[in-house]
């Protein structure tokens, strides 16, 4: 994502060009210093403080980090959506990126309305996510919703469910859901990827009597590391973020009992309150799990570029 | 695949056909429904309307007060869009266009934003905006989206300014031009791809975003529409007819867009993570 800075090599004679020019990046630094670095940071000190309510107490060093993992419910409560997340990434990365990532190939293959079904896989995306939400949630319920109803009309009863209710198929169920929204940015992503392919290229491997799997494994899958890199990191962001679907269409105790809890929800909880149950906010333990789980992003994001740098260089 | 075998082919439509449904016909449903009294949703989900009628929309605009949260999210898009575009420009032209020794570190400062996950600085921000009071203001958003847009927008942004030719900025420096003037006069005209990307990118996002007005507005007629739907779908759950026109009226602008433009939005969403 971060590409190399490569300014074009221009001998500009400072002294023609007014110093006011160092006033424009003024505004964009201030409100992204304002807005997002100053809040991530502060997050990650208010970790250390004890917190009653929106006050500030004294400084405790990690006792709000040994809280959230030693006493209960927290403890159990991480693990518990900690699990989550990394089924939403799993879930995503083989459902929606490996359809995306064959379905994007398909188009590649210049097959008829390329166009159409770019646009029809890309419709959901631009939705809101609480009308994704609000929308799979009518389509799920039970009673009345579409697929109990479609089942119902293809015989087979005994699949119907309540998805959303059942703690079995209700975080699957969200993922899915997920699934449906971003995978036509999927597609777009590595058809770009298969697009930027030289042809000659793969022209070559054919005369060599490359075809099928083959072709797949030593011209198309190395050359799409970049593109696949792009979704991993992507995904991986936007899993361990998960927020909106879970709160849209199973509230912020991700019912039924936590069981469609995740990280970012449960933080959630922690920082505002939830609507039922115990309403007391935490906000120390909240800054506290805030903290591990941007380290946690960061760490993996930086060991998953390195990785996929070597093996770059390896090819 | 001249040598693949027959089947091929029909099999990659076959997929593509399957997958295309299941991608549109949610949303077909979705604007179907929203025709229909409830009482035909119950008995007859999956038919078309019967007869098309708008009182689901009457009763909808009944309900809750949608212009209101339509003009809050017009408002709050069209201003962050129109800010984005100005304070981006600035700082992109700065940091493309020149080579002070910090732009290579201040890009990069930039860029930096997208692997923050802003969410879980929220707890600084209610009481930064507390602070500053813009709980409850339209700003406190218009604030947010600025902020979060600028990595996006600034690698958008950044990207094209480098291939724009010098010449033509030397030209007018030579005629005396300042640097607003070389930057609006000159360079802008000149950028309309890059723009029209980062003003989609950003009008959906806008648009769409529902965390930060769920936690900095409580104000019910400070609501944008994606906070409304979450109310409507919390104090109205009972009458799915309503519920289907409010999420159809809530996406219609963005689908409308998406026919007319369905090319730049598709270049858009994806410019970022291309580049």
């Amino acid at each position: 994502m971060i590409r190399e800075y490569t300014a074009p090599s221009v001998r500009r004679r400072k002294s023609r060009v007014r110093w006011t020019i160092h006033l424009f990046p003024i505004p964009a630094l201030i409100i992204y210093g304002l807005f997002v670095l100053y809040p991530i940071l502060a997050a990650l000190s208010y970790s250390f403080f004890e917190w009653k309510g929106m006050a500030r107490g004294d400084f405790i060093g990690f006792q709000n980090f040994v809280t959230l993992f030693t006493t209960e419910p927290y403890g159990s409560m991480f693990w518990n959506a900690f699990k989550h997340n990394v089924l939403y990434f799993v879930v995503q990365m083989i459902v929606m990126n490996g359809l995306a990532f064959f379905l994007a190939f398909i188009i590649y293959q210049k097959i008829k309305g390329a166009e159409f079904f770019k646009a029809a896989f890309f419709l959901p995306r631009l939705l809101s996510v609480i009308v994704v939400g609000f929308l799979w949630k009518l389509i799920l319920n039970p009673n009345f919703g579409t697929l109990n109803v479609i089942l119902e009309k293809l015989g087979l009863e005994t699949l119907q469910k309540a998805w959303l209710g059942d703690p079995n198929t209700a975080l699957i169920a969200i993922i899915l859901v997920n699934c449906w929204f971003g995978l036509g940015f999927g597609v777009l992503i590595f058809l770009a990827g298969f697009q930027g392919i030289p042809s000659e290229l793969v022209e070559a491997a054919k005369l060599d009597g490359a075809k099928g799997f083959t072709l797949l494994r030593t011209i198309y899958l190395p050359l799409m590391v970049p593109s696949i890199m792009i979704m991993g990191i992507l995904t991986f962001i936007q899993s361990f973020e998960a927020f909106e679907l879970v709160y849209a269409m199973q509230g912020s105790m991700g019912e039924p009992y936590y069981s469609t809890d995740t990280l970012a929800v449960f933080f959630y909880r922690l920082a505002f309150g939830s609507s039922t149950a115990s309403g007391a906010t935490a906000i120390g333990l909240g800054s506290a799990l805030a903290t591990v789980l941007f380290l946690f992003i960061l760490v993996c994001t930086t060991l998953f570029l390195r990785f996929t740098n070597k093996k770059n260089v390896q090819m | 695949m001249k040598q693949g075998a027959i089947w091929v082919r029909p099999f990659y439509y076959l997929v593509v056909f399957t997958v295309a449904t299941i991608s549109l016909y949610p949303i077909l449903l979705m604007i179907l429904s929203s025709f229909k009294k409830s009482v035909d949703i119950y008995k007859n989900p999956l038919g078309l309307p019967t007869s098309f009628s708008l009182d689901t929309y009457r009763t909808l605009l009944a309900k809750i007060p949608f212009t209101t949260y339509f003009l809050n999210s017009l408002f709050v898009s069209i201003v962050s869009v129109i800010l984005i575009v100005v304070v981006c420009s600035l700082a992109a032209f700065y940091i493309a266009r020149f080579k002070f020794s910090w732009n290579h570190a201040l890009f990069f400062i930039f860029l930096l934003g997208m692997m923050i996950p802003i969410k879980l600085g929220i707890v600084p921000l209610f009481i930064l905006m507390r602070d500053l009071g813009l709980i409850n203001s339209l700003w406190s958003l218009i604030l947010m989206n600025m902020a979060t847009s600028i990595p996006l927008s600034m690698l958008i942004l950044t990207g094209f300014f480098k291939t724009m030719p010098y010449e033509l900025e030397e030209a007018a420096r030579i005629d005396g031009a300042g640097n607003l003037r070389v930057l609006w006069h000159v360079m802008l005209p000149l950028m309309r791809p890059a723009l029209g990307t980062v003003v989609i990118i950003n009008f959906i996002a806008s648009w769409n975003d529902f965390f930060f007005p769920l936690i900095f507005i409580t104000e019910k007629m400070k609501r944008t529409i994606p906070v409304g739907m979450m109310s409507l779908f919390g104090e109205h759950s009972a009458d799915w007819g309503s519920l289907f026109a409010g999420l159809t009226l809530a996406s219609l602008p963005m689908i409308l867009l998406f026919f007319i433009a369905s090319k730049q939005f598709m270049e858009g969403l994806t410019a970022g993570a291309i580049k």
